[in-house]
């Protein structure tokens, strides 16, 4: 039995971890004497990733290339090759992922399984969105092969399915050709929601990529920094990055708290309203500004940190989140990572995929036991009144009436859940 | 385009090692292992990472002398090597070493006695043209016998001796020759030690060593280093004392 987390940190529950192997992949996955779940880098922030005292089938190990085409941009490989390597290898060749979250230090298998978003929904729509085969092995050995084209059912069931409906083994995925790896963007600050709503509308048309951090504490108006950006050709004489730094232990308690918090988002702000304006900046510190500082969620001290990720319709996006914000300024818990961003008007690729036309809001906070719950609880009954949904890649503790009422196809994605895997969230919320 | 040679590429470590290199530049490779399927699994990797590179698959017998003399003559038909990197071998479990020669024999086999004919028969090839770099791959195992994987050990150790030899005898000629003496790695060979829980070296680490100390033509490595620090302890420690010790 083994430790494993998920990036939020909560626990370390202790796993049979089995390191699944190409030669050995039947065997291992059928039949399990325990449920298991996939498990690849640990990103996902709550226990979407993890099954205590059962089995946890890393995926890692599965990260071969098996072909890129350079002229249609079509990439075949193995589940477990990190969203980095891809980059890493292709981005020279002039060919992106089309859609990447705010870390590249994830699977293929979790991306697929999270159906993640990036900066560019309104654009791009989520990962799965590109995903134009599958190869899915059940535990009772069958192997499901589906694409945009066959066995399109389970296609859907499989992005977003939380890793429910099988274990990926292999996907491929079309990439988008760019010019280079510098993105033109721009930082501008705002004082206001209305004003984010405005900024977030009027960049759409012309804007690849948009995101906001906001400041929680800001009060009422909702004061924040709003980022766009779009690929360019320009090639700017810089070094591309700058040195990879870890985190180097957990402090005994979290740095950022009632004390910290104000003044670091106080100054965050200033700093970044001080740079407004016109740059050109790499792609790796734009899409992945925290890859560069190694288990950077250490920093919410030894007792983990939940982050609670919400969209809402964009009918009522402005009066809930301006409602979220209340409730988080009078509960005095507060969030330093907290970013707001847009969805556009897109079908979602997945049966269960999180993104939906509207706004989202997603927040860390640290563990601060009953007191955090409470907050949660408040946030809750905001979300399900407005239509809302949470996002399960970030969750750990929302309740069951919420996901279903969030997502009104689980009961036909569960006709293909495979039962001889199940994780703690599973449980949590569906059952079994 | 550079020609290396890779014999038990198909092991996680070799593969990182190959990757680097792909991603390096264009390069002309010769996989070496015993399951064609594999090694096809590697060389489609390595091209897609690498579009310019190419790559041949050779598999064979790793215990026949005859088998080995031949695939060595196959990789330099038609090009000499500029590296050769020996990184096949498995892990035993001491305990059947002891109950079933069989394992004992093969362990001794595998990691010992074929990875030394596959660097005598690659070294002959380097001596003819005067030119090559061959790095082996040891054990931090081999530096001490334990009672935990003496079966291993003392293959690598054999390993270790014979590479010293080769060092000797390619002294001051174009021929280097380097030995890589790796900790415990996260590989499919080490599993057992990771189900209990063992904090290993990530392989990509331990490959970056690893090419690192060909380029600079180093004699013997430790990957990660702090093992030179703490199989030195190992080595020197008395007999009175390392015998109590439950490693």
């Amino acid at each position: 039995m083994t430790p494993l987390s998920s990036w939020g940190r909560l626990g370390a529950p202790l796993h049979y971890t089995v390191s699944l192997s190409r030669e050995k992949i039947s065997e291992q996955l059928s039949r399990p004497p325990l449920p298991g779940i996939a498990y690849g880098m640990g990103r996902s922030y709550g226990d979407i990733c993890l099954n205590p005292r059962g089995t946890a089938w890393q995926t890692t190990d599965l990260n071969n290339f098996i072909s890129f085409d350079d002229k249609s941009g079509i990439l075949h490989c193995e589940a477990g090759l990190l969203l980095r390597d891809i980059q890493n290898v292709l981005v020279p060749r002039g060919w992106m992922l089309p859609v990447t979250p705010g870390t590249q230090l994830i699977t293929v298998g979790g991306a697929i399984a999270n159906d993640v978003h990036g900066k560019n929904h309104h654009r791009f729509g989520t990962f799965g969105d590109h995903v134009q085969y599958l190869r899915l092995a059940r535990t009772d050995n069958q192997i499901i092969e589906c694409s945009t084209t066959k066995n399109t059912d389970w296609l859907a069931a499989t992005i977003g399915g939380m890793g429910l409906t099988g274990v990926v083994l292999e996907a491929k995925i079309k990439l988008r050709k760019v010019d280079g790896p510098w993105l033109e963007t721009e930082t501008i600050p705002y004082y206001s929601l209305e004003q984010f709503f405005e900024l977030a509308d009027s960049s759409e048309a012309g804007w690849e990529n948009t995101v906001s951090w906001i400041d929680c504490l800001g009060g009422r108006q909702g004061r924040g920094i709003f980022m766009r950006g779009n690929p360019t050709t320009a090639s700017p004489d810089l070094p591309p990055r700058s040195k990879q730094l870890t985190m180097p232990f957990v402090p005994p308690v979290s740095f950022f708290n009632k004390l910290s918090l104000k003044p670091f988002n106080t100054a965050y702000f200033h700093l970044q309203a001080r740079n407004a304006g016109r740059s050109i900046t790499h792609y790796q510190p734009f899409f992945y500004p925290l890859d560069n500082i190694l288990k950077w969620n250490r920093m919410y001290g030894p007792k983990g940190f939940y982050q609670y990720q919400s969209v809402i319709p964009r009918t009522n996006g402005l009066e809930a989140t301006r409602a979220m914000l209340d409730a988080i300024k009078h509960s005095g818990e507060g969030s330093f990572l907290a970013v707001l961003k847009t969805f556009g008007k897109r079908l979602a690729p997945g049966m269960m995929s999180f993104p939906m036309h509207g706004v989202t809001l997603a927040l860390d906070f640290p563990n601060n036991g009953p007191h955090t719950h409470q907050l949660f609880k408040q946030l809750d009954a905001i979300v399900q009144e407005a239509g809302g949904r949470i996002y399960p890649a970030k969750d750990a503790r929302m309740p069951r009436e919420l996901f279903e009422s969030g997502y009104p196809h689980l009961e036909e994605f569960l006709k293909y859940r495979d039962l001889g895997i199940s994780s703690s969230l599973s449980r949590r919320l569906i059952g079994s | 385009m550079k020609h290396i040679v890779i014999v038990g590429a198909t092991s996680a470590m070799a593969h990182e090692c190959a990757r680097i290199w792909a991603e390096q530049e264009a390069t002309h490779f010769s996989l070496v292992g015993r399951s064609a399927e594999r090694l096809q699994r590697v060389a489609d990797d390595l091209k897609a990472r690498s579009p310019g590179s190419d790559v041949t698959i050779l598999a064979t017998d790793f215990l026949s002398p005859e088998a080995i003399q031949a695939t060595v003559d196959e990789t330099t038909s038609n090009r000499r090597i500029d590296i050769a990197l020996i990184a096949h071998g498995s892990l035993p479990d001491q305990n059947n070493c002891q109950i079933d020669l069989n394992v004992c024999a093969d362990s001794l086999a595998v990691n010992g006695l074929s990875p030394a004919l596959f660097a005598e028969a690659l070294a002959g090839k380097m001596e003819d043209v005067n030119y090559g770099s061959l790095a082996i791959i040891g054990s931090v195992a081999g530096d001490r016998g334990r009672k935990s994987n003496y079966s291993y050990g003392a293959a690598k150790g054999l390993v270790e001796r014979y590479t010293q030899g080769l060092q000797h005898r390619f002294a001051g000629t174009g021929v280097t020759v380097t030995l890589i003496k790796p900790g415990p790695t996260a590989t499919p060979m080490t599993k057992e030690m990771q189900l209990e829980g063992t904090n290993l070296a990530k392989p990509v680490d331990v490959a970056t060593a690893i090419v690192g100390a060909i380029h600079k033509n180093r004699l013997t490595i430790y990957a990660p280093e702090k093992w030179r620090i703490i199989m030195l302890v190992i080595k020197h420690m008395p007999s009175f004392i390392f015998n109590k010790l439950n490693i």
